[in-house]
């Protein structure tokens, strides 16, 4: 990967999120449309994990499954390789964002079409293989509906699970209306901004691609090491159709996205679609292993995908933002997210994951990656709702003291030395989260909380603009238990409703 | 160096802190999770399907074995269907279709074709009572992938108690995953446009599931 690239399509350089997160929050449909999408989901999602007294055990079980996943991950890996082969299907290696983006191109090349449809996919997103294909005079139609949009609309994704959250009715209206035509079949006459008819008009736009789409890429939720089995999550069917229509399917997948057996599945498929969308079952799930006769494409092709997630697994703090399984529960109730939106974090991974996973996977050299870590007031609610526990203000402060201080990381594969960061996105960014918790009560007393927890991790100076101020005193210790505990601890939590 | 190499040379070496560990994997994870939720009977299970397929905003019918047939087109006829696919391997008595044409899919039926049919008629692997779900698996009584996915109309057949399951634990004890499988929990919806759920992007836009008891 090139040091300028940013995995992000079409806009190669990005504000820090201080400067993002400002314009931001002056947006007011923005941040209308988040409020009202980060509630809602968030609230449904409370209730359908009330529903499962197990939640504990299955967060629990899912964490130890990845975390075991994770350390053996050289032995899965080849147990996948065996297992897709077996079963009919091609296995590839993909070091980077750029061998990936190759190995796919010359396969779509080899069957001799110039167009394919997509199914959302994170990791395609990441390595921005859109714009690598058309660069090779390949055309990538995205059929999920909020993709579309995204894509008519000449945009980037903003949330994880909505991407296009940050649009409402009528600009989906506008942009249907004035690029459907450009792409295909156009938006049908005197379309009104109902969500039924904006819905029709894209089933009709895409239907006529599924139906000659001779080639269609994918990602996975999970790639089963036991039986190679393959399992893409969805709602809309545009999954099913790209899996299942063409007569190629190529699949690209982050080396973390691998569960050793079957029965696995049983915890990520109660865990992902109650975080995810607050179902209890997503509407679709389809799964696949190799090759079917007479069912299904003829061609199959599983592209691993490492790009800086072995760098990431080096990290032993930061390698458990690996367990990841991308359901967007913690965007839903960070408060940072619902002000700053999507787009202010510069990558394709938002909100507390994006804070700690892009700068894991880029490197913290870019001034936005060295601003993602401060891109959060550590009030801890990121971790409380992750189905899968990852401690992400454990992190969060971690990578903050490898800005600051600098130290050893792996790039690429390779132990370098990180200088300590000089550039002020990371001393703007300190400065901006200070205020914004400072004047917020709430989420200082989460922060206090954290800091407690974390104490081994807290640096002798302060970082960023408190750097020179320290530099001649010592930080005062933060206590074991914050007063705000303590009172509510010993005060019979008469103050705790507050 | 080959990318192959490459990556798990970088996974080793990523790992070199971590100490040794042998545990087998039927170890490394504590499953001190349930296997289902709640004590049910086989009647309060299929109850519990019926409940939550309604809840997912899929149409729900109950009859018996010699009801079937009927059912069927009396559903075909009140959607004003034309013509109905069918599986290969499915009952010849279901759906008793008059006034409707009988398509049968073939291997080599290509999805246009199967766009321009009204309804399919499909039997399942099995059902999840506590997520309102079907698992389709390709068999005989299913057929492709592709058939329950393009026409707009899928009526499902669920023969109830022995097709049910409580959970998606058992679920997946009862299924093989060499089979492509599909699990429909519901038509195809999106809430992509500011939350407001709408029911067929792409998928089914109607999903009627028949509960049939009795041989
Ligand atoms: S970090 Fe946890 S909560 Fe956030 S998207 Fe990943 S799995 Fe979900």
């Amino acid at each position: 990967m090139s040091a300028t690239f940013l995995g992000m399509p079409g806009s190669p350089v990005f504000p820090p999120f201080p400067r993002a997160a400002h314009d931001a929050v002056r947006d007011t449909t923005l941040r209308g449309n988040l409020r009202h999408a980060t509630h809602t989901i968030r609230a449904k999602r409370a209730a359908a994990v009330a529903e499962m007294p197990d939640w504990a055990a299955l967060r629990a079980a899912g964490r130890q499954i990845k975390d075991h996943t994770l350390r053996h991950l050289d032995r899965y890996l080849v147990r996948v390789e065996e297992a897709v082969t077996a079963a009919g299907g091609t296995v590839h290696w993909a070091a980077d964002a750029d061998e990936a983006n190759r190995i796919v191109a010359s396969l779509v090349k080899a069957t001799g079409e110039r167009e394919v449809v997509k199914v959302k996919s994170m990791a395609t997103q990441e390595i921005g293989l859109n714009e690598a294909l058309e660069a090779e005079g390949i055309r990538a139609y995205e059929t999920d509906l909020a993709e579309l949009i995204v894509q008519l609309g000449h945009d980037r994704p903003s949330h994880i699970l909505v991407p296009a959250i940050h649009r409402n009715r009528g600009e989906i209206r506008d942009i249907f209306r004035s690029e459907m035509g450009e792409w295909g079949r156009p938006a049908p006459e005197g379309l009104t901004d109902a969500p039924a008819e904006l819905a029709e008009a894209a089933r009709l736009h895409l239907r006529e691609k599924f139906l000659r789409a001779k080639v269609g890429i994918s990602g996975a939720n999970f790639v089963v090491a036991e039986t190679g089995t393959l399992v893409v999550v969805e709602s809309e069917g545009n999954g099913r159709m790209c899996l299942t229509l063409p007569e190629t399917l190529i699949s690209v997948v982050g080396i973390e996205k691998i569960v050793p057996t079957w029965r696995d599945l049983e915890v990520f498929l109660q865990t992902l679609p109650r975080s995810s969308t607050a179902e209890r079952m997503n509407p679709y799930t389809s799964m696949w292993t190799g090759t079917t006769d007479g069912d299904g494409p003829e061609t199959f092709h599983l592209v691993l995908l490492d790009n800086g997630r072995t760098d990431t697994l080096a990290d032993e703090v930061g390698r458990q933002a690996l367990r990841c399984i991308r359901c967007s529960a913690c965007l839903n109730v960070c408060p940072v997210y619902e002000r700053a939106g999507g787009h202010a974090y510069g990558s394709v991974y938002p909100g507390p994951i994006g804070a700690i996973l892009s700068p894991q996977l880029r490197g913290t050299t870019s001034e936005i990656d060295a601003s993602l870590p401060y891109a959060s007031s550590l009030c801890g609610a990121c971790y409380e709702v992750c189905p899968v526990a990852i401690d992400i203000p454990e992190v969060l402060v971690h990578l903050r003291e490898r800005v600051v201080e600098g130290g050893p990381v792996t790039r690429a594969g390779n132990k370098v030395l990180l200088k300590p960061a000089k550039g002020h996105a990371a001393e703007r960014a300190a400065m901006r989260a200070a205020r914004w918790a400072l004047t917020r009560p709430g989420a200082l007393r989460g922060g206090q909380r954290l800091a407690s927890r974390t104490r081994r991790f807290h640096p002798r100076a302060l970082p960023g603009p408190g750097r020179a101020w320290t530099g001649t005193r010592d930080l005062p210790p933060v206590p074991v238990e914050p007063f705000r505990d303590w009172w509510q601890r010993t005060h019979g939590g008469r103050e705790a409703a507050k | 160096m080959n990318s192959r190499d490459r990556i798990l040379g970088r996974v080793r070496r990523a790992l070199a802190d971590v100490p040794p560990d042998d545990v087998p994997y039927e170890r490394a994870v504590s499953r001190d999770y349930l296997r289902q939720h709640g004590e049910r009977g086989t009647e309060e299970t299929v109850d519990l399907l019926a409940e939550n397929l309604a809840d997912y905003r899929a149409i729900v019918h109950r009859c018996d074995a010699d009801a079937l047939p009927r059912l069927i087109a009396h559903l075909l006829g009140e959607r004003g269907s034309k013509t109905v696919l069918v599986p290969p391997g499915l009952e010849e008595d279901w759906p008793a279709v008059v006034g409707v044409t009988r398509v049968t899919d073939r291997p080599d039926a290509t999805a246009r074709e199967l766009d321009r049919v009204d309804s399919v008629v499909t039997g399942c692997a099995l059902a999840v009572a506590e997520t309102g779900t079907l698992v389709l698996d390709g068999s005989p009584d299913q057929g492709r992938r592709r058939i329950t996915l393009v026409p707009d109309h899928h009526i499902c057949v669920v023969r109830v108690p022995d097709q049910v399951v409580s959970s998606v634990p058992q679920a997946l004890d009862r299924l093989d995953p060499t089979r492509p499988l599909t699990w429909i929990s519901g038509p195809s919806a999106t809430s992509d446009i500011e939350l407001d759920r709408v029911e067929g992007v792409h998928g089914p836009r109607t999903l009627e599931v028949v509960l049939v008891s009795g041989k």
